[in-house]
């Protein structure tokens, strides 16, 4: 009785939800898309509706096009910075995490502090700019990875120490009888057992990196430089009577992270509830 | 003989140099740079001028307000929405695992797409919001364009994007906690109600710790959200810090931007640092 009142409960619940969170959630993604393929006078009237007219390919190369192929020069240097930097940020932030957790000594206190403050501290910007200007990285995208390493590092350590904790030293230990260096130990025996929470960063990293607005935003001026995000910030105030090239900008930034989404979600949950658990 | 470590330090050094370079050098350059009139090539000395004009300035001192409701107010959100989300979707009803997606999405797409998007469904007259509201009988607000609402709207856009974030964490916060306290309480003769507040309240705590630090963080530094809707307007009605040092850079005023920077900084670590000793002291009580 009770049980099959119970199953009733959660039907009607789950339905409930499903509106409400249609209406909240999936509607404005639906809005980008109508916006989208319609034609330049239909979407200047900023309806919800069906399109009368669908022209998604027209859009499609239109906003390609703009400004000189505008937009494929911006996915060209946000995968280079992404790449880059989220590359490094495995390397480095696997061997701080390494030796963070394998050898206790006092230095660990002040590596703590260092992860505490990059977590918390708002980035000097202009002081930033007048470092990068000094050694020869304002403006250029080698210049724009390293910001992005500095930026990621705490958070890539403290995800990489609490896994190594769970890797037994014997490991290390078999490695280092047999004469292996300690690089080799790292490269050879460490690294490749990481690779569940290397996935995880990578993911993570690479869709924060990706997003990322303000950083190139201050120190990656220029049109030759343009990312990803800065393209929908240019248009903006380019396509202010052309809202369906505009939208349609914004669905070609959105496909990725939905793609990575659909095939990372567990890895994912996994970095985003990092910590949440243990405090 | 002393026997190397197999952990050599050498492994911190390519970390440790960029992080002290474009990290710490940087912050620690500012509390110089606040103190100067600057183009970026020479730097004269000024005193607190800076400061002084920060606090001088009503708008400056109305950006800082800002920052504090904008922060408080999209980081309270999150923590109450996100539990009660969370305790929502763990108990078992239909498309549990697709709503769980639903609200986790928003997280990962861009801030500015997101920002630009509201920006049209929020428009005073033609905006889906408004016209949706008509429907009903309700006479919609300008949303964005009425400074003394303006600040909230962009709130809700930001709270609309992160909520999910601060749902999924307490998912993996509840589900920590063992049924066997559930169990025990309903043998007691718990409602769900006191459930709620004596079992699963207390339990998530560090769930809650987690939400809490990290919303407020990133809502005292938020700026992409409010970039791409209203940029500060209308007048500086919805400017916040990080805006601010970002229209005084653009001006050219190194000096001042760095120093609402400095106020950045300070104002986080007056927040933040009472707040996670406070938790600590607390988890050490229970």
């Amino acid at each position: 009785m009770s049980l099959r009142r119970d199953a009733a409960r959660q039907r009607n619940i789950g339905i409930a939800a499903l509106l409400v969170a249609t209406v909240i959630f999936i509607l404005p993604f639906l809005y980008i898309f109508f916006m989208a393929v319609k034609t330049k006078q239909e979407a200047a009237l900023f309806l919800f509706d069906w399109p009368d007219q669908w022209q998604f390919w027209q859009n499609l190369t239109d906003v390609v096009k703009t400004r000189n192929y505008m937009l494929l020069l911006a996915y060209f240097n946000s995968t280079v910075i992404t790449v880059g930097a989220v590359t490094l940020l495995v390397i480095f932030g696997a061997m701080v995490g390494y030796v963070l957790q394998r050898r206790p000594s006092g230095w660990n206190k002040l590596i703590y502090a260092c992860i505490l403050i990059g977590l918390m501290v708002p980035p000097a910007v202009v002081p930033t700019i007048w470092v990068l200007q000094g050694l020869g990285l304002f403006k250029t995208l080698h210049g724009m990875v390293l910001i992005q390493v500095a930026y990621g590092l705490a958070f890539s350590v403290l995800l990489y120490r609490s896994f190594i904790a769970t890797i037994p030293r014997d490991l290390d230990e078999a490695a280092i009888i047999d004469g292996a260096r300690p690089w080799q130990v790292f490269f050879r025996v460490i690294l490749p057992l990481l690779k569940p929470v290397t996935v995880t960063l990578i993911v993570v990293q690479s869709i924060t990196i990706f997003n990322d607005f303000t950083n190139p935003l201050y120190y990656l001026p220029g049109k030759e430089n343009v990312t990803v995000q800065l393209t929908l910030f240019n248009f903006q105030s380019q396509f202010q009577s052309q809202f369906n090239l505009l939208f349609m900008n914004i669905l070609l930034v959105t496909i990725p992270p939905l793609l990575v989404f659909v095939f990372f979600n567990r890895q994912i949950v996994a970095g985003m509830t990092a910590g949440a658990v243990k405090g | 003989m002393k026997r190397k470590s197999a952990y050599p330090y050498w492994f911190v050094l390519p970390a440790a140099v960029v992080f002290v370079t474009l990290f710490l050098v940087p912050t620690v350059a500012s509390f110089w740079f606040s103190l100067t009139r600057w183009d970026l090539f020479e730097a004269e000395f000024i005193g607190l001028e800076n400061y002084r004009q920060f606090f001088r300035e009503p708008f400056l001192i109305q950006g800082l307000f800002n920052t504090l409701i904008y922060a408080f107010v999209t980081s309270g959100a999150k923590t109450v929405l996100g539990l009660l989300l969370a305790v929502l979707l763990t108990g078992g009803i239909w498309f549990q695992g697709f709503l769980r997606s639903v609200v986790f999405f928003p997280v990962l797409v861009s801030t500015i797409g997101v920002g630009i998007t509201f920006a049209a469904l929020m428009h005073p007259t033609r905006g889906v919001i408004n016209l949706g509201l008509a429907q009903i009988g309700i006479d919609g607000p300008a949303w964005l364009s009425d400074p003394t609402l303006a600040l909230y709207s962009v709130a809700l856009i930001d709270i609309w994007k992160g909520v999910g974030l601060a749902t999924l964490i307490y998912i993996a916060g509840l589900a920590a906690i063992s049924p066997d306290y559930y169990e025990a309480s309903r043998i007691d003769g718990a409602t769900r109600w006191q459930q709620f507040w004596r079992v699963t309240v207390p339990l998530v705590r560090p769930a809650t710790v987690t939400v809490v630090t990290l919303s407020l963080i990133s809502g005292l530094r938020s700026f992409d959200v409010i970039w791409a809707t209203t940029r500060g307007g209308p007048g500086f009605s919805s400017d916040v810090l990080a805006s601010v040092i970002y229209k005084q850079y653009q001006a050219g005023f190194y000096g001042l931007s760095t120093a609402g920077n400095v106020i950045l900084f300070l104002l986080i670590a007056l927040i933040i640092l009472p707040m996670t000793w406070w938790f600590n002291k607390r988890e050490i009580d229970l």
